[in-house]
C-alpha cells in the first residue's frame, strides 16, 4: 500500500509531445482509473509509472520515494497486461512464482506463496498447466495471480479485461472491484471502457491528448463534467447539448432555446459566474435521464423540475427504459423513460426536465460554466 | 497434415481422377530425375571395380561389397596421405561443432537485442547485418586472409571456425530477429518488472520459446558449413582440411585407374551428415519455416 504522486509528468517523442505535464495525487488504497480513447497517452502514463518508458520531464514517487530513475524491479509495483503476457514456456505455477524466482527467493517459500494466491484466485486446479491450456478467463486469473503474489504497493493493470468476452469481464471487473476491497491496495488502471471506469474508480483521470480533463470521483464526473469532452464521453446515450441563450426572466436565470416564449429553462440554483453571461450564447447539458415524462404528483414535490411539452420522434426500448428522441423547441433531445410511460411515435406529450441536474458550458471553450 | 489436406474439397468425377493420376505420375518422374543420381551413387559405390567396368552404369551391384567404403574412408590418399578420409571427416565435426553452435546462438542473441531492446539505430544496424548475407563469398576471402593472419589464425581450424561465424552471423540474426518480432514486447515487459534481467529473458524466457527457429538455423548452418568448399580451401592448410575438400582432392588426384567405387563411396561419405541431418530434423526445419506465419 502507498500513495502515488505524479508531479507535471511530460513525455515527448522527438518533437511530439505525448503527455503535456500530468499531475495527479493518489492517497494509499485509492483506485485511479485512466480512461480515454486509444492514443490519449494513458497507457503510456501507466508505462511511466511502471518504468517501462522514461520520463522526459516531472517526477513520479511512489511512496514519496521519486521513482525517475528505479528500474522497474525495484519500485515495488505489478502490472496486468492486456495481453496477459504468461511466459508460455513455463506452467502457471512458475508463472506466478517467476517474480519471487527472480528475486531469490527459496524454492519453499515460492511454493507457499503461490499457493496461497492460487487459492486466493480459485485456480489451484490449473498450478501445472501451460498458459496455451487455459481459458480466456483462466488466463486472466494467472495474471492477476502473478502481479498479487508479490504483494506489491502498487498495481498497474493496463486494460486487463478488453480481451474477455462480454460476460466474463463484467465477472471479473466485479472480482477485480472485490480483490481491491479484500487488499486495499493503491491500483492504476487503464482502460477506454467508461462502465469499468464508473465501477471500479474511486477516482477517475479522464484524458485527451496528453492533457487530464477531469481528476475526480466517478459521481462527480458524471454529475458534474468539466467540459463537453468529459460530458460526451462518459454517459451512454451520452448527454444532450443544446445551445440557447442565458437570460432572465423575472429574477429567476434560465436557457432560452428557441424563439418561442415556451423555451425558457429556468435554473435551479444557477452557477455564480452565470450572471455574467446574461444575453449570451451558452450551451445547456442535460442527461437522457433528467427528461422524464410528466407526472404531476412528482412534479409538484419538486422545484427543479420544469415542465416541457415535446413531439416524440423515434423510440428505442432496451427493456429497462425506453430510449425516446423528442422535439425540444426545435432540438431534438434523447430522454430516458420508464417502459410504463411511453408515449406513441409521433404524437406530443408533456416532459418534465430536472434542471437541478442540468451543465452549463461555454460554447467556444468548451468548458463548464 | 489430414486436416490440412481434409479442409480441400474432394476431387469428382473421372476427369478429376484422371488428372490427379496424371499428376501424380509427374510427381513420380520428377523425383526420379532427383533420386536417380543419388541411386548411381549407391549402387557404384558398392561395386567392385571390375563390375563397374563390365556392367551397366544404372544396374544394380551384383556381389555387394563394402570395400570401397572402407578403402575411402581410411585407406584412400589424399594427396600424399593415405590414412582416408577419416581425419578429415574429424576435422569437418570440429569445424562444425563449433561453428554452428556459436553462430546460432550469436543470431539468438542479436535478434534478441534488435526486436526486444530497440535501441536508437537499430534498424541501421539490422540492415547492415542483413546486407551481410547478400555479399558473395568470393569477395570477403583476401580480407578474411589478413585478417586471419593478423590474428595468427591462419591455416588453423579455429580460423576456420571464426570465418563460418562471421559469414554465418548474417544469416542466423535474420531467422532469430523475424521470428522474435511475433513474440509479443509484454512479455519481455512482464519480465523486466518480474525482475529479470537481459540475459534472464533471454536464457529463461526467449530461448525455451525459440524451438522451430533453433532447428532451423542449426540445420541451415550446419549444411552451409558442412558443404563448405570455398572457405575449406582457402583458409585452412594441409591436415586441418574439411571434408569437402579432402573429397576434392581424393577424386582429383588418383594415379592410374580410376577408382569409381571409391570416389563415389567419398562422396556419400562427405554428404551423409547433411542428408542425416535433413532426415532427422526435416519436419521440424518445414514447421520452423512457417512458424508465425500461422496463427495457433
Amino acid at each position: 500500500m502507498a500513495t502515488l504522486s505524479i508531479n507535471n509528468v511530460r513525455k515527448q517523442y522527438g518533437s511530439v509531445e505525448v503527455l503535456k505535464g500530468i499531475d495527479l495525487d493518489l492517497t494509499d488504497g485509492e483506485f485511479l482509473v485512466l480512461l480515454g480513447p486509444s492514443g490519449c497517452g494513458k497507457s503510456t502514463l501507466l508505462n511511466m509509472i511502471a518504468g517501462l518508458e522514461t520520463i522526459s520531464a516531472g517526477e513520479i514517487r511512489i511512496d514519496q520515494r521519486v521513482v525517475n530513475e528505479v528500474h522497474p524491479k525495484d519500485r515495488d509495483i505489478a502490472m496486468v497486461f492486456q495481453s496477459y503476457a504468461l511466459y508460455p514456456n513455463m506452467t502457471v505455477a512458475r508463472n506466478i512464482g517467476f517474480s519471487l524466482e527472480m528475486r531469490g527467493q527459496a524454492k519453499p517459500e515460492r511454493e507457499g506463496a503461490v499457493r496461497r494466491v492460487a487459492k486466493l484466485l480459485q485456480i489451484e486446479h490449473l498450478l501445472d498447466r501451460k498458459p496455451a491450456q487455459l481459458s480466456g478467463g483462466q488466463r486472466q486469473r494467472v495474471a492477476m495471480g502473478r502481479a498479487l503474489v508479490r504483494d506489491p504497493k502498487v498495481f498497474l493493470f493496463d486494460e486487463p479485461l478488453s480481451n474477455l468476452d462480454a460476460k466474463l469481464r463484467v465477472d471479473m471487473r466485479t472480482e477485480i472491484k472485490k480483490l481491491h476491497q479484500r487488499l486495499g491496495t493503491t491500483v492504476v488502471y487503464v482502460t477506454h471502457d467508461q462502465i469499468e471506469a464508473m465501477t471500479l474508480a474511486s477516482r477517475i483521470a479522464i484524458m485527451k491528448e496528453g492533457v487530464v480533463q477531469q481528476f475526480a470521483p466517478p459521481q462527480e464526473v458524471y454529475e458534474r463534467p468539466a467540459n463537453m469532452y468529459v460530458a460526451s464521453f462518459i454517459g451512454s446515450p451520452t448527454m444532450n447539448f443544446v445551445r440557447g441563450t442565458l437570460s432572465a426572466e423575472g429574477d429567476r436565470l434560465g436557457v432560452s432555446i428557441g424563439r418561442e416564449r415556451s423555451g425558457f429553462l429556468p435554473l435551479f440554483q444557477a452557477p455564480e459566474q452565470a450572471g455574467s453571461w446574461l444575453g449570451q450564447e451558452v450551451i445547456l447539458g442535460i442527461r437522457p435521464e433528467a427528461i422524464t415524462c410528466y407526472d404531476p404528483a412528482i412534479a409538484a414535490g419538486n422545484p427543479a423540475l420544469v415542465k416541457v411539452a415535446c413531439g416524440v420522434n423515434v423510440l428505442e426500448p432496451t427493456g429497462a427504459d425506453t430510449i425516446t428522441y423528442v422535439e425540444l423547441n426545435g432540438h431534438e433531445v434523447v430522454a430516458r423513460i420508464k417502459p410504463s410511460d411511453r408515449v406513441a411515435e409521433g404524437e406530443t406529450a408533456d416532459f418534465m426536465i430536472d434542471m437541478a441536474r442540468a451543465n452549463l458550458f461555454d460554447p467556444k471553450t468548451e468548458q463548464r460554466i | 497434415m489430414s486436416s490440412l489436406t481434409s479442409a480441400l474439397p474432394p476431387a469428382q468425377g473421372t476427369g478429376a481422377r484422371i488428372a490427379r493420376w496424371g499428376l501424380y505420375l509427374i510427381l513420380l518422374l520428377f523425383a526420379a530425375y532427383y533420386l536417380l543420381p543419388l541411386l548411381l551413387m549407391i549402387a557404384t559405390s558398392f561395386k567392385s571395380p571390375e563390375e563397374i567396368r563390365t556392367g551397366s552404369l544404372l544396374s544394380l551391384p551384383r556381389d555387394f561389397s563394402l570395400d570401397a567404403w572402407s578403402y575411402a574412408w581410411n585407406r584412400a590418399c589424399i594427396g600424399a596421405d593415405c590414412r582416408g578420409m577419416a581425419p578429415y571427416f574429424l576435422n569437418s565435426l570440429v569445424i562444425v561443432g563449433p561453428a554452428v553452435i556459436i553462430s546460432t546462438l550469436f543470431g539468438a542473441l542479436n535478434g534478441y537485442a534488435l526486436t526486444k531492446w530497440r535501441f536508437r539505430g537499430a534498424n541501421i544496424v539490422f540492415g547492415m547485418i542483413l546486407f551481410g548475407s547478400f555479399l558473395p563469398s568470393q569477395v570477403i576471402l583476401l580480407p578474411m586472409a589478413q585478417t586471419l593472419g593478423f590474428l595468427g589464425l591462419a591455416g588453423s581450424a579455429g580460423g576456420l571456425i571464426l570465418v563460418h561465424v562471421v559469414y554465418g552471423l548474417a544469416f542466423t540474426t535474420l531467422f532469430f530477429r523475424n521470428y522474435y518480432v511475433s513474440i509479443p514486447d509484454d512479455l519481455v515487459k512482464a519480465a523486466t518488472i518480474d525482475g529479470a534481467g537481459f540475459f534472464q529473458i533471454f536464457t529463461k524466457i526467449m530461448l525455451p520459446l525459440s524451438l522451430p527457429i533453433l532447428v532451423v538455423t542449426i540445420i541451415w548452418q550446419f549444411t552451409q558449413i558442412w558443404n563448405d568448399f570455398l572457405f575449406g580451401a582457402s583458409f585452412a592448410a594441409g591436415g586441418a582440411q574439411p571434408v569437402t575438400v579432402a573429397l576434392n582432392n581424393l577424386v582429383n588426384t588418383t594415379t592410374g585407374v580410376k577408382q569409381y567405387n571409391v570416389d563415389m563411396a567419398a562422396a556419400m561419405i562427405a554428404g551423409l551428415p547433411t542428408l542425416v541431418v535433413y532426415v532427422l530434423a526435416g519436419k521440424y526445419f518445414i514447421r520452423g519455416l512457417t512458424a508465425g506465419s500461422v496463427k495457433g
